[in-house]
């Protein structure tokens, strides 16, 4: 069930990034509302991923604002929105190689849990951190694996761990860019069915270009092309929206689907 | 302070910041093309400034001399880019730095070997001698010619970027590393290339303020910590960064010797006045450097914005 | 790295490691050194042990931001020039009973003056770290070294002090027990003020604030997506390790009797690196023997020939092309990851 009377959980207001003459994010108004998963879908170079970047904070947009649970994130660093509640997977997984699956997952929750300015107890006997971690690694099936250095783990695994990461922050939303990309079909689904338990909890801005994936998971989907937002709707309605059809999905309406 | 001295001190600046352009558009196009941070530039530098004075020396002739410089600082740096150089191309910086560090150590005590610790002789020829009149300035025709040469490198450095092929390729190698070799460029000539001109360029620099300066070991490595400072201003890579960052920084540094201990007379005794303007004389351009640094953490040009 | 963390989360402390082995075999080898020695009456080695402990303060020190932090300072030259600075003008104050800047006296206790080092030496350091960790790579190298230049001809247009020729320091500091003079009291307190930063960049590198900067060396994207900042917490790694050179500054300028615009030099900031190096990047015992290696080549190899430093170029060529753990690892078999 998705609320739509309530703040949203993200909201973006005309935002806009140029590149020189690229513009890569054209006023671009969107939303992520609580319980829903929202898919953003669009050709290559369409400037997905520098609409994500620039939601996290590690992109300054040339104008517009960020609202994050109503409060406006817009000149906040990447941390600082982490913090807030802002969890972010990236599309090519940026994980702390040498160190464990459970080392890479603490840092976030002691980022939650009080100052990182403490010098002195051993982080390793730190009992309440390492069973906070624990929690996250678990939800994503990876607790037997928590002692492998993420160098020994396949590609499927990183990207759990990815998102482990994210909901170590106990996160008020998941930006997720593309997470079952390289993803053989077990893994796609695992990976679905565990997108599905986590929206109601933590509503999720997907960007994916495995179209049964989305088509199955988005309660609503955005089509990005060159920038710009041109449909928007439930699932059925893009699915059989002309314009996306053709631009996209690279389907015309005198051949049948 | 008259005009006359004004516009020398300019003068001077402007042969300090062309030496600086020698120095720094060399380390710059090393690091734009090859990714390479080479302390051991200051040693191709003092190279380059002990073969001039060994050839001027037998030779009688300055410009010979000149020539072996530049030349002999080239062959060094071909020499020390297909041996260690190019072993640490995909290597991280701090290799790069220790391992040039290494090479400068080398170098150094090389060729303090070779040549004793003494400092080697190395005169301006008479024909360069005097000074000549340009308006109310009399100013040494020897440093004129510095002067003429910085513009010279500066046009050549232009013609060969923007209208060669290997400055097509260099170019191209400064955008996009791996495409470069994809598309058939035969990257070590390419690499062995830029770094001999950058060494020559800095054996060229060394070999002029040798005759004006002396010719010793450890010369280079003010003037290396100097061309850092350039092209951290100018913007690391950029060429015209490195040439507006040593303009700047070799007007700045003079003027400020010159003018800041004169500055704090309005207001302080003169002893005290020369001691605290000379002590802020010499961190004059860092301070410049932090400030550029605040404002534009990447340089005032930097080549990949 | 990857060793030490497997270690910690496999195998209880009862069992030693080999790295652990090489460490407690150093430490020992430094502790008997100059008690034979004395016992010999050969006042010359344990000086000698004395100056390896403090150079390798002064590296325990870089490797708290180089090692662990993944900062590549090459202006940490800066903060030894500055502790020795400031023992050499208390010194020279307290020996003329003047005041510094018209203002404060002199002192010649260490206990006063180590607080001293360390404030200026922190406020230098995040003057210094403010701006240059807002850049990275090696643009951050570049910034470190020429601050650091910067600094160095500050001290040599300080004719007041010594200016190019530097000072003396007639008397060595004193403090509150022992004789300062007594060459064995001395090198105990280097070494106690050793394996004091020695513990403290342990347990800094164990706790919260060390799991921050491990991340910050290793991913800082990771880090600001978990959602702390890479910058504030390099800066503070920035600032301690300042501290701890800084305070072997002081040390050597006592050893020494003398402090001038050497201790500042850009190539001491080298051979600074060059010692972590050698011992190993990011080992926390790395730089005793870095310290222990480069101590002997400078004495020994200098005693041949004043063209040693040709020699140290070669090694340390040798070790960057082809040896990558540094000496530890080259004991333990462990080259360095990452």
């Amino acid at each position: 069930m998705v609320d739509s009377i309530a703040e949203p959980i993200l909201r973006i207001e005309r935002l806009h990034k140029s590149f020189g003459a690229l513009h890569a994010t054209d006023n671009i108004s969107l939303d992520l509302r609580k319980g829903e998963i929202h898919a953003l879908i669009g050709p290559n170079g369409a400037g997905k991923s520098t609409l994500i970047a620039q939601i996290a904070g590690s992109l300054k947009p040339d104008r517009g604002q960020i609202f994050l649970d109503g409060e406006d994130v817009t000149h906040l660093s990447v941390a600082a929105r982490a913090v807030k509640g802002l969890g972010r997977c990236f599309q090519v997984s940026s994980l702390a190689m040498p160190l464990s699956v459970r080392r890479n997952v603490m840092i976030a929750s002691q980022a939650i849990s009080g100052s990182s300015f403490r010098f002195w107890k051993a982080v390793e006997s730190d009992k309440a951190l390492i069973a906070a971690a624990d929690e996250a690694i678990e939800t994503m099936g990876l607790l037997d694996r928590a002692d492998v250095p993420v160098s020994f783990l396949s590609h499927g695994e990183r990207r759990q761990l990815e998102v482990g990461c994210a909901l170590a922050l106990k996160p008020k939303l998941l930006l997720l860019d593309e997470p079952m990309a390289g993803m053989g079909a077990g893994g796609s689904e695992r990976f679905t069915m565990l997108l599905e338990s986590l929206k109601l909890e933590i509503p999720i801005l997907l960007i994916e270009h495995d179209m049964d994936a989305v088509f199955r998971l988005a309660d609503r989907i955005s089509v990005l092309v060159y920038g710009q937002i041109v449909a928007h709707g439930t699932a059925e309605q893009i699915r059989h929206n002309p314009l996306v059809r053709e631009a996209y999905l690279g389907v015309t309406d005198e051949v049948d689907d | 302070m008259t005009l006359a001295l004004a516009l020398e001190q300019l003068l001077n600046g402007i042969q300090f910041g062309v030496m600086l352009f020698l120095m720094a558009s060399g380390l710059t196009l090393i690091f734009g093309v090859m990714g390479l941070i080479n302390l051991a530039h200051g040693s191709l530098y003092m190279v380059g400034a002990f073969v001039c004075a060994y050839v001027t020396g037998i030779t009688g002739s300055f410009w010979l001399g000149l020539l072996a410089g530049a030349l002999g600082a080239a062959m060094m740096g071909v020499i020390v880019e297909v041996l260690v150089i190019r072993r640490l191309y995909h290597r991280d910086h701090l290799d790069q730095v220790l391992a040039t560090f290494a090479l400068i150590l080398i170098l150094s005590e090389g060729t303090a070997w070779v040549f004793g610790s003494q400092p080697l002789w190395l005169d301006i020829p008479s024909v360069l001698k005097g000074s000549i009149e340009l308006g109310s300035v009399i100013y040494p025709i020897y440093r004129i010619l510095i002067i003429i040469v910085g513009v010279l490198v500066a046009v050549g450095l232009y013609l060969l970027i923007s209208r060669t092929r290997i400055g097509m390729r260099i170019r191209a190698g400064e955008n996009d590393r791996e495409m470069i070799g994809a598309l058939g460029v035969n990257i070590s000539a390419l690499y062995t290339f830029v770094f001999a001109l950058g060494a020559a360029l800095a054996g060229l620099a060394g070999s002029l303020v040798g005759a004006l300066q002396s010719v010793e070991v450890g010369m280079g490595e003010p003037v290396l910590i100097l061309a850092f400072v350039v092209i951290v201003i100018g913007g690391i890579g950029s060429i015209k960064g490195a040439l507006i960052g040593a303009m700047l920084v070799g007007i700045v540094d003079t003027l400020g010797r010159v003018f800041l201990p004169g500055i704090f007379e309005w207001f302080m005794e003169p002893s005290a006045a020369s001691s605290v303007g000379s002590g802020l004389a010499s961190m004059l351009i860092y301070l410049l450097m932090a400030v550029v640094l605040a404002i534009k953490p990447k340089g005032l040009f930097p080549a990949n914005a | 790295m990857l060793k030490l963390n497997f270690s910690l989360s496999r195998y209880p402390n009862l069992q030693l490691s080999r790295e652990s082995w090489v460490n407690l075999a150093l430490l020992l080898a430094m502790v008997l050194a100059p008690v034979i020695a004395t016992a010999m009456d050969e006042v010359y080695y344990v000086n000698l042990s004395t100056r390896i402990i403090i150079v390798a303060m002064a590296a325990v020190g870089l490797n708290f931001a180089l090692g662990f932090g993944g900062m590549v300072s090459f202006g940490h030259a800066a903060f030894f020039g500055l502790g020795g600075y400031v023992a050499g003008i208390a010194a020279l104050h307290s020996f003329e009973d003047t005041l510094f800047l018209g203002l404060v006296p002199g002192t010649d206790q260490m206990l006063l003056i180590w607080p001293v080092a360390l404030i200026i030496a922190a406020i230098i350091a995040v003057l210094i770290g403010a701006i240059s960790l807002r850049t990275q790579g090696v643009y951050f190298i570049m910034i470190t070294l020429a601050f650091a230049q910067m600094i160095y001809y500050f001290a040599i247009s300080l004719t007041t002090y010594g200016g190019e020729d530097g000072l003396s320091i007639i008397l060595r500091n004193n403090f509150v027990i022992g004789d300062t003079n007594n060459p064995l009291h001395f090198f105990t307190l280097c070494f106690v003020a050793l394996l004091m930063s020695l513990w403290l960049t342990h347990r800094m590198v164990g706790s919260r604030f060390g799991a921050a900067l491990t991340m910050a060396k290793l991913n800082d994207t990771r880090l600001a997506t978990a959602g702390i900042e890479p910058y504030s917490i390099r800066l503070v790694a920035f600032v301690v390790s300042a501290m701890i050179t800084a305070t072997s500054g002081v040390l050597f300028a006592d050893l020494n009797g003398f402090v001038g615009p050497s201790m500042l030099s850009w190539h001491r900031s080298g051979e600074i690196i060059v010692i972590v190096v050698l011992g190993g990047v990011g080992r926390l015992f790395g730089p005793i023997a870095g310290a222990i290696a480069f101590v002997l080549l400078e004495t020994f190899l200098g005693g041949f020939t004043d063209r040693w430093q040709f020699f140290l170029g070669l090694i340390l060529l040798g070790i960057v092309l082809f040896a990558r753990g540094g000496l530890i690892g080259l004991m333990t078999g462990n080259a360095r990851h990452g």
